[in-house]
């Protein structure tokens, strides 16, 4: 299953809840605030080895962070977004 | 010329997820013609407002960061960000904008803008405000 997280984890709990309860072989895809999840030495940094996570590489440039994202974050961009949903079986957005 | 009050503007939401940092920066910048005492403090996730590199283009974004860099000019020149707040999410200094002013008072001499400060120290800079505006 894709997971989809868009609230930023210092702000929202959505990540952390999301986190538990995805599978280890599930993706969560990190979008607009929720790209803040992949801060490297952040708070809840030890809570993104709990799944594979990704971050929207638009919304991550615009922050300004690419260049402090925790170790094994992919980003992706629009085009494989849609991938993710297309191809996956079924999604959840932890809105 | 009325009394000035010390004004302070407490700045916690990160920039593009909401509308609330762009708004409290065009009010910073609207209140600066009045010539108040003015602070501004960035804690929580506001101190993402201040962080280097924004690049919006991709997203269709406006990218608002570059006008803080304006603040100088107004004699806005006393912003604060929260140690602790920076430590929960992996920041330091290094990661934000080096914002400046030009001191009139010391031959225009470029000076730094920027202060990290405790908790502790914003909760002092709260009780000693007379007027504090939260976006």
């Amino acid at each position: 299953m894709l997971h989809i997280v868009n609230k930023s984890p210092f702000e929202k709990d959505s990540f952390s809840s999301c986190m538990g309860h995805a599978k280890a072989d599930s993706t969560v895809l990190l979008i607009e605030d929720g790209v803040y999840a992949a801060l490297k030495g952040s708070a809840v940094e030890g809570d993104l080895s709990k799944a594979k996570v990704v971050a929207l590489q638009s919304d991550v440039a615009a922050r300004g962070i690419e260049g402090n994202l925790a170790e094994g974050i992919d980003l992706v961009d629009y085009a494989d977004f849609v991938d993710l949903v297309a191809n996956g079986d079924g999604v959840q957005s932890w809105v | 010329m009325s009394e000035v009050k010390k004004f302070l503007y407490v700045n916690r939401r990160a920039p593009y997820g909401t509308v609330y940092a762009l708004e409290s920066l065009e009010v910073v910048l609207i209140g600066a013609a009045f010539d108040q005492d003015v602070s501004l403090v960035f804690m929580d996730d506001g101190v993402f407002q201040l962080k280097k590199d924004q690049n919006s283009e991709a997203s269709g974004m406006k990218n608002f960061s570059p006008t803080f860099n304006a603040l100088g000019d107004y004699d806005v020149n006393k912003i604060y960000v929260e140690k602790e707040s920076l430590e929960a999410r992996g920041l330091t200094m290094d990661d934000l904008m080096a914002l400046t002013y030009e001191d009139e008072d010391d031959d225009w001499a470029e000076k730094s803008s920027m202060h990290l400060v405790s908790a502790d120290e914003i909760r002092d800079l709260m009780e000693e405000s007379e007027v504090v505006l939260s976006f």
